[in-house]
């Protein structure tokens, strides 16, 4: 079992060989091969880092150096649902703090951190091009808009 | 306003628009609506040269941000005709405050693909890159069908509609990081590298994607294409009411009746899209200041509000026109704890890259927070203005960290008595304002 967990199964790289034919090389998918393992796995670990390099054949420093860089490869493990509510500014403006301050209190957790049950992790995210919809938040791959505070308890059931 | 009828004369980015069920508009919808005509009318009319002098006639400005004129960055690419060579679809909307490219993406799909299919042929690029954000879903979603009908009419693929023109293009996503949006960087995140903008020059012109000669074009600015080939240059020089000629989606945010984004022409004033448009201010709420266009343009006030919404009105009054998505800050909003949100951002976003830009957002940013606590001191007002200066124009890599500058230097020049009234005034020491500050923590 812990053997599969550190090694990429044959969905993963069926993937990872697809998107070879729409680059110039390896390198260039490497956030594509990243986001395809996280995708099923929630996060990338130190191993698959290892196991992601050898298919791409570049090295591990190189790959780490393209986790650590964007925002949304998660190097350490995360809850079942990631809730990510925007801080940008029209969103703060209308009240983007309250709602923050509600999911910590729900959830007992504060940001970057990951619930007891594994449950739920909450991320901060810059503007989500909704704005005029303010306040958002997106949990895992759904967009949420003119979020009130009394939304968010019932919201969170849903998950 | 809902009751305005669009035509496509008048509002070529957005008359097909479903505006009741706001579904995106599918193959069979845009063939109806006329959809692919103009690409089928170049393919037998017109050579990519054509195509460039007439969006260098059109005098069509790139609506990123920049402004820069589109038809003269095609006519950068070398003439030689030396392949590979790409064009990549700027679709990493992340700027705060803009939500404009999100529309095109999600409901007017087909109408992307066929502006891209027209410049790919313009600059005789074989393959193009949409880089669209992760967080974009829907617009992934409908961008990978509208992809697999265009290809299965022969809009894309070998030998598009018989003609010798072959074009392919690949969706592209992005894992977080708005330096992605600016184009050098956004060449170097396709190519799998940290996204640090490049040192220009070479532009990417000259030395792009993989070395070879690249043009990156926005979406809204791409959206465009296919009515200028229709319509001509004439037609699109006339529908704006000033110097910057066609249409542009601009937007109102915040404490306004009616948010949104609408297709205006250019030159429209800034009362007319917060009044008629966004339906004025709230009840209870008054108009303090507005950012014209996104998180990186100076706050202007009231009083500019009859300016005309174009890039140089805006720039003669102060500001930048940006994104054309408008934000309205209300009275009851305090401007210092206003624009230390907004640096928060740019320090988070901060590629790393420069010294000013890495070292200064986050000092910035601290000096900021000692304000809004009630710790700053006097001169505190003058480092800040000081590293406007510092940040400004011309001392970094790219333009991140001036951009960051003109919300501060303007809030500062605008609302200098808010950053006076948060400077320390009782004699309590640092160490005593410290303690009371944790007291004041404990007790929440
Ligand atoms: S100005 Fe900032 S974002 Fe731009 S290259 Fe320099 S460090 Fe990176
Ligand atoms: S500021 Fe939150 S969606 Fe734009």
């Amino acid at each position: 079992m812990n053997m599969m967990k550190n090694k990429l199964n044959d969905l993963e790289l069926k993937k990872i060989e697809e998107e070879k034919k729409n680059y110039e090389d390896n390198k260039s998918i490497s956030i594509e091969a990243l986001k395809i393992v996280q995708s099923s796995r929630g996060w990338v670990s130190d191993e698959l880092i290892t196991e992601i390099s050898k298919i791409l054949n570049i090295s591990e420093s190189q790959l780490e150096e393209i986790a650590t860089f964007y925002s949304q490869i998660y190097r350490k493990p995360v809850g079942y649902n990631i809730i990510k509510y925007c801080d940008s500014v029209v969103c703060y403006m209308m009240g983007s703090d309250n709602i923050k301050c509600k999911l910590e209190n729900i959830l007992k957790i504060k940001i970057g951190q990951t619930t007891n049950d594994n449950k739920f992790t909450l991320l901060p995210i810059s503007c989500l091009g909704n704005c005029d919809k303010a306040p958002v938040i997106m949990i895992n791959n759904k967009t949420y808009s003119n979020i009130k505070i009394s939304y968010i308890p019932i919201l969170l059931e849903k998950y | 306003m809902n009751h305005i009828i669009k035509y496509p004369e008048t509002h070529p980015l957005t008359w097909r628009l479903d505006t009741i069920n706001k579904n995106p508009i599918w193959i069979n919808e845009y063939h109806k609506k006329n959809g692919y005509s103009a690409l089928k009318f170049m393919l037998n009319n017109m050579t990519p040269k054509d195509v460039i002098n007439l969006v260098k006639d059109s005098e069509l400005r790139g609506r990123g941000g920049a402004g820069f004129y589109t038809g003269i960055k095609w006519s950068l690419m070398p003439k030689k005709n030396n392949i590979p060579r790409y064009l990549l679809c700027n679709a990493d909307e992340m700027e705060p405050g803009t939500y404009k490219d999100r529309l095109l993406l999600e409901q007017l799909p087909h109408q992307l693909l066929e502006g891209m299919i027209i410049s790919g042929f313009a600059i005789e690029a074989t393959m193009a890159y949409i880089f669209l954000r992760g967080e974009y879903i829907s617009a992934e979603n409908n961008l990978k069908k509208a992809i697999i009908e265009a290809e299965n009419c022969g809009y894309l693929g070998r030998n598009i509609l018989g003609s010798d023109f072959t074009f392919k293009i690949v969706l592209h996503t992005g894992a977080g990081r708005y330096i992605c949006g600016e184009e050098t960087a956004l060449i170097n995140s396709l190519e799998g590298k940290r996204a640090n903008p490049r040192i220009k020059p070479p532009f990417p012109a000259i030395v792009g994607l993989w070395g070879k000669p690249t043009c990156v074009n926005n979406v809204e600015t791409l959206s465009n294409i296919p009515a200028i080939v229709l319509n001509g240059s004439n037609w699109y020089k006339k529908i704006s009411l000033s110097k910057d000629r066609g249409t542009k989606l601009m937007g109102f945010s915040g404490r306004v009746n009616n948010p949104g984004v609408w297709e205006v022409p250019f030159g429209i004033s800034a009362r007319e899209l917060l009044e008629d448009y966004a339906k004025g201010m709230k009840k209870g709420f008054r108009l303090k200041a507005w950012q014209p266009g996104g998180a990186g343009t100076d706050f202007l006030t009231e009083k500019n509000l009859d300016v005309k919404m174009d890039f140089d009105s805006i720039s003669k009054v102060g500001s930048r026109f940006g994104t054309g998505i408008a934000m309205a800050v209300d009275h009851t909003v305090n401007i210092v704890s206003l624009v230390l949100n907004l640096e928060k951002f740019f320090s988070r976003e901060s590629c790393g890259l420069c010294t000013p830009c890495r070292e200064g957002l986050p000092w910035i940013v601290k000096i900021l927070q000692s304000f809004e606590d009630g710790f700053a001191q006097n001169e505190d007002i003058n480092i800040l203005e000081d590293l406007c200066v510092q940040l400004g124009p011309g001392k970094t890599v790219c333009a991140h960290a001036p951009g960051a500058m003109e919300p501060l230097q303007s809030a500062i020049k605008l609302f200098r008595s808010e950053f006076e009234q948060c400077i320390r005034k009782n004699s309590f020491s640092n160490i005593e304002m410290i303690n009371k500050k944790n007291m004041f923590k404990l007790n929440l």
